[in-house]
């Protein structure tokens, strides 16, 4: 369970999160909408361990752990995920390795025996198979040369084989069309289960319809202004922010 | 705190890991005394019992050495080096001519374990029978410990395909005209101050001729080391592949720590006739200096090899990590046509070390091709220096070089700089140099931690990453080595 009480944070001494408090119970899938500049990205960061942002107040507990205190690749190793919103290209370092090194480096700290180069393979090619990308995703540097589609499937795929406890997917679906935006929602969905929740960071309603999620969040100016169940997000696309915004004020 | 900051303080922390490879062996040495002259060669030529004609090289060599300055165009720094405060000849005492590995010294045979020698060269080092050995290529070792070769292994199997692979002072005896015939003929006497300082003291070294067409049935590899206090080490080798013929030589090099500055002065020569293919690796990995500077190998060496035939090529690989100052260009002189000429380098610098390095390639033949990837690697107060000339002469139509300098910096102390000298005499040549330079960025860093890599293994994949194109050149051996090396030196260097 993702619990996140009063949690504020800045950048450059210019404060973004304003008292975000939210649970994310454990199975549950959670979307987090909001117009540009109120935070979205910012709480991702913060719950990920980025060290752009300093947290000015708050707390936010992941199973029972402090992920404030920890650093991000601990978080990782307990099971937090996040899909970037811009994943980063890394020049000669080829997909399949390194991702094989950090399922091991978070296997090690978790005290899991490690997988060797064919265990490995055998489990990254069924779930590239899995999710319908095409074979040479693992062998291609990571993230190298490939359009803004693709990286945004590799971030599914990478969460498909390193199966987080948590997935934090960072507007994972701008910039996709329909058929990519299935492979994305396909491997969220096939995640979903009691040991896995999701927080799902979209501007629209789009991706919702494929991802139903259990809760939607609205987002702004650094608080969260309204909760409630997948028919928000229709409301808000009728509406708009602006309108729900006035509202809330 | 920002990452930057974080990234130098753990630049700066990375020294305290300490230099892995150093200790010193206690075994007794015959030292010549210190200080260079007249008497000095004649000394050394003397103990190893050399011919009169070798005897008057060197002294050729010293007196154009005497002539000539020390070389400050590179961009490195040093205090004035005193030649006459150097041994110029340190033999471990030995019963002459060891028969077999159990007469060498145990001492000798535990250094080379802890240099880490890959198990297969250990177990051979050890005595144990090649034929017994699983697995994989077999590796010739002739094991270079300061001056002396002590150990030789794998010699009848060569013996048989007729490959000589021996050291030089050996093949002064046995090959006499082989080597006469082609000593300093690659790297003149007077080629350089440090090489005419080598050519007049120069102690051991590797000799290899592969005959015509045939194919070396192993990977050759030496290891140097530097083992006695204040001795300069002035390593020579001599590689000629006859036509047709084929040979992978790899060296590796580690130092044990030191106080003093130590000077490492090599030459390496290489021939290759019509057809033949040379390919040259080196790791090295001499004792960088303390955090402040302090000790630290000063290497200047030159290598260079002749491409004499028609389409014979040269391949340079070189993963450098060692040494307070590197000064080193591993050049093709692409006489044959079609000769191809290839150098591919990975130079890593950290704390204080500085490394001017680079290649020439000297394009005479018709048609001939040269390949230069240069990848160079800053942390902590370093300074990387890629310096390369690439020559068309008149008669080289056709000629083509492609050059790409890649730099890396970590942390914002450093400095990297390339300079690139192209010299085209002939308006069909084509040459190509790209350059690029970049740091390692907090996303990529913030990426590979998301993923659960603690940070000094992102920096360890995001540098081998970068460095992929050279690492893939080297042979499978040494490559899992250097892999290894380039984490160690810059272990911590982001935090």
């Amino acid at each position: 369970m993702l619990e996140i009480r009063g949690l504020s944070a800045a950048i450059d001494d210019k404060p973004i999160l304003q008292g975000i408090d939210l649970t994310v119970p454990q199975g549950e899938v959670h979307a987090i909408m909001g117009p540009n500049g109120s935070g979205k990205s910012t709480l991702a960061y913060v719950l990920s361990g980025r060290d752009d942002y300093a947290v000015t107040g708050g707390t936010a507990t992941f199973n029972g752990h402090d992920l404030l205190a920890m650093e991000p690749e601990e978080r990782a190793a307990a099971g937090v995920f996040l899909a970037f919103q811009y994943p980063v290209e890394l020049p000669g370092v080829g997909n399949a390795s390194f991702l094989r090194t950090a399922l091991n480096a978070q296997r090690r700290s978790r005290g899991e025996s490690e997988l060797d180069a064919v265990q490995f393979l055998k489990l990254a090619r069924a779930e590239t198979k899995r999710l319908a990308m095409p074979d040479d995703m693992l062998r291609r540097n990571v993230n190298v040369g490939f359009s803004g589609g693709e990286k945004k499937r590799n971030e599914v795929l990478q969460m498909a084989i390193l199966r987080p406890k948590l997935a934090i997917l960072d507007e994972t679906d701008s910039g996709l069309d329909i058929d990519a935006l299935k492979i994305v929602a396909r491997g969220v969905n096939e995640l979903r289960g009691p040991e896995f929740s999701a927080l799902v960071i979209t501007h629209y309603q789009r991706l919702l319809d494929h991802i139903v999620p259990d809760r939607v969040h609205v987002l702004a100016g650094g608080r969260i202004i309204r909760s409630g169940g997948p028919e928000l997000a229709h409301e808000l696309e009728a509406k708009g922010y602006a309108e729900m915004v006035a509202e809330a004020a | 705190m920002p990452v930057g900051t974080e990234t130098l303080d753990t630049v700066q922390s990375v020294t305290q890991s300490g230099y892995k490879w150093g200790w010193e062996t206690d075994i007794e040495m015959d030292l010549a005394p210190k200080g260079l002259n007249e008497g000095t060669i004649r000394l050394i030529s003397s103990r190893k019992q050399e011919p009169e004609w070798l005897l008057a090289w060197r002294l050729k060599a010293y007196a154009a050495w005497q002539q000539m300055q020390e070389p400050h165009w590179a961009r490195v720094d040093h205090p004035p080096i005193d030649y006459q405060d150097l041994h110029y000849y340190a033999a471990p005492k030995q019963k002459p001519g060891p028969k077999s590995l159990d007469e060498v010294d145990p001492e000798l045979l535990t250094t080379y374990e802890k240099l880490g020698s890959p198990l297969e060269e250990r177990a051979i080092l050890a005595g144990v029978d090649p034929a017994s050995i699983e697995g994989g290529s077999q590796i010739a070792v002739d094991a270079v410990f300061d001056s002396v070769s002590v150990a030789t292994t794998f010699r009848e199997t060569l013996k048989k395909a007729g490959v000589i692979f021996c050291p030089i002072s050996e093949a002064v005896r046995d090959h006499p005209e082989l080597v006469q015939q082609y000593l300093g003929s690659v790297v003149p006497v007077s080629d350089n101050f440090f090489a005419a300082l080598n050519s007049a003291v120069f102690t051991d070294g590797s000799f290899v001729y592969i005959p015509k067409g045939v194919r070396c049935p192993m990977e050759l590899s030496t290891y140097f080391r530097i083992n006695a206090r204040s001795t300069g080490q002035f390593e020579r080798t001599l590689i000629i592949a006859d036509a047709g013929s084929y040979v992978s030589y790899l060296e590796g090099c580690t130092a044990p720590m030191r106080d003093e500055n130590q000077l490492h002065a090599a030459v390496v020569e290489l021939v290759a006739f019509d057809d033949a293919q040379i390919k040259y690796s080196t790791v090295q990995n001499w004792y960088p200096g303390d955090a402040e500077g302090r000790g630290g190998i000063y290497n200047f060496v030159t290598k260079r090899g002749a491409c004499r035939g028609a389409r014979s090529k040269i391949s340079w690989t070189q993963v450098e990590t060692g040494s307070a100052i590197t000064w080193k260009y591993p050049s093709c002189v692409l006489q044959g046509d079609d000769s191809v000429g290839e150098f591919y380098s990975v130079a890593v610098t950290n704390n204080c070390q500085q490394a001017d390095t680079g290649t020439k390639m000297i394009h005479i033949g018709k048609r001939t091709k040269s390949t230069i990837i240069s990848k160079g690697i800053s942390a902590g107060r370093s300074n990387n220096t890629y310096r390369g000339l690439v020559r068309v002469l008149p008669k080289a139509s056709g000629a083509r070089n492609h050059t790409q300098c890649d730099s890396l910096l970590i942390g914002d102390c450093c400095g990297a700089h390339t300079v690139p000298y192209i010299e085209s005499r002939n308006p069909t040549a084509k040459v190509e140099h790209e350059a690029t330079t970049s740091k390692i960025a907090d996303d990529q860093l913030f990426y590979c931690r998301q993923r659960g890599l603690s940070e000094e293994d992102a920096v360890g994949l995001i540098v081998n990453g970068f460095c992929r194109d050279v690492l893939k050149e080297l042979p499978m051996e040494f490559a899992v080595e250097a892999q290894k090396l380039l984490a160690v030196s810059l272990e911590g260097s982001v935090g």
